[in-house]
């Protein structure tokens, strides 16, 4: 269960929401310039808000008004943004161990192994990211992501360099992953299919502030329709 | 050639560049990752050295170290000699003249590299030192060998701040600067000449070393 309240500004951009997400996987719609990125990096810990609480399974990751801010890192949350940031001095097996330094070589082994596995990128673990196409990137960039084993996982457009038929496959295979390790979900996204291709929740933020939470179904009603008339005209 | 004071100017680059690096890195990666309006201020006082005149600065540290003050007063009881017109002092004063010519380099290589990548290391638990270790150094190696050779290189050409704060102690103060004066001074033109060249050859050496890795290791990093 993830809830937060938070308001903050960059220089003319305000964002002010206040929400709980209980689904395993939620979606955050908006066009660009929502704040679904800003969002993002506050749950994550990167920026800090003016005000505001952010909590994960009732322990307070962020509570500005006691001065509480646990560094990205050890809030147990992990970012995927469309861009992959791989170290690009490091192997690909590398990137997915970074963050694995508590393990010994073994279980760390291991663990790169499975999250590369769980990618489709077991191939890779030998090669550079320069060496890799977009889509691979990403998948890699995903593999680190996960491989601390985190409570949440949030995902800024993580797949747009994947082809259509790749990204419904790997979403299928990381869904199935997620729910059996307990790891609860949030994706950014401006693409009404890609929200609605899934049985989420959805929070549909506008111009920094929300304006809707609930089935996607519900919520990007009228998302569909237009769609829908789209694809019908065509 | 004088090579008491060749010998003496090689350990003191060789001991105020080691000590650049010990501050430099984490100074320069506060600099370039921190917040905050401080850090301006922060900015400036470590390039105040290069513009302030050498002698200016020397004369500033000869009062400080010396007896004239407290602090002077204090450091010479706790070594049990003045740091004025000694090595340890020339160290001093090099490490503070020779400081924007370490950090600056390293400034630029550490705030070149994407701040996506910064962010990754930090939300797979990069500490500050990890980060800086396995991230901003081997991204930023080049900048790294240039604050080395820039480092060491100013200390081994710097004379205002040796004069003013070492005089010139054969053994203990006397540089190759002060000799290359002192060969003029005294109208010793081909003494001057054979200084004057080894000096300028030891810069052409260390140029070359850092543009020569700047051009095999080819674009993109700093």
């Amino acid at each position: 269960m993830l809830n937060f309240s938070l308001d903050t500004r960059r220089g003319s951009f305000h964002l002010q929401v206040e929400c709980a997400f209980a689904s395993d996987w939620t979606v955050i719609f908006g066009p660009s310039g929502a704040g679904k990125s800003t969002l993002l990096r506050l749950l994550a810990g990167l920026d800090h808000p003016i005000s505001g609480r952010i909590a994960l399974d009732g322990r307070a990751l962020t509570e500005t008004a006691m001065g509480l801010r646990i560094p990205p890192g050890h809030r147990q949350t992990s970012l995927v943004s469309q861009q992959p940031a791989l170290f690009p001095h490091l192997t690909v097996a590398a990137n997915v161990a970074y963050g694995l330094r508590r393990l010994d070589g073994t279980a760390r082994k291991r663990r790169v192994g499975e999250m590369l596995d769980l990618v489709g990128a077991t191939d890779l673990a030998a090669r550079r990211p320069q060496d890799l196409s977009g889509g691979q990137a990403q998948r890699v960039a995903l593999a680190r992501a996960l491989a601390p084993a985190p409570r949440l996982l949030l995902l800024d457009e993580p797949f747009s360099a994947l082809d259509g038929v790749a990204s419904d496959a790997l979403l299928v295979r990381l869904q199935t992953w997620l729910r059996d390790n307990k790891v609860q979900a949030v994706v950014a996204t401006h693409d009404a299919t890609d929200a609605l291709a899934t049985s989420a929740d959805v929070l549909l933020l506008r111009d920094g502030r929300h304006t809707a939470l609930g089935p996607a179904a519900d919520v990007l009603a009228s998302e569909r329709d237009r769609i829908a008339l789209r694809l019908k005209v065509s | 050639m004088d090579l008491q004071a060749f010998a003496l100017s090689l350990r003191l680059a060789a001991v105020t560049t080691a000590i650049l690096l010990i501050i430099s890195v984490p100074l320069a990666a506060l600099i370039a990752l921190g917040r905050g309006r401080w850090l301006a201020a922060v900015e400036a006082l470590t390039t105040l050295p290069m513009v302030l005149p050498p002698t200016v600065l020397g004369f500033f540290l000869l009062v400080l170290l010396g007896p004239r003050t407290a602090f002077g007063r204090g450091i010479a009881a706790l070594l049990g000699h003045p740091l004025a017109f000694s090595f340890d002092g020339l160290v001093v004063g090099s490490v503070i003249y020779s400081l924007p010519f370490a950090v600056t380099p390293l400034v630029a290589g550490f705030s070149s590299v994407d701040t996506a990548l910064v962010d990754a290391a930090r939300l797979l638990g990069a500490g500050p030192v990890r980060l800086v270790s396995s991230i901003l150094i081997p991204l930023a190696r080049r900048s790294l060998l240039a604050a080395i050779v820039l480092s060491f290189l100013h200390t081994i050409g710097e004379f205002g701040v040796v004069l003013m704060l070492g005089g010139d102690i054969p053994g203990a103060t006397r540089t190759l600067s002060i000799v290359l004066y002192d060969q003029v001074e005294s109208f010793d033109y081909a003494a001057a000449d054979h200084t004057a060249l080894l000096l300028l050859g030891l810069s052409v050496l260390a140029l070359a070393l850092i543009y020569s890795k700047t051009r095999n290791h080819g674009v993109g990093r700093a």
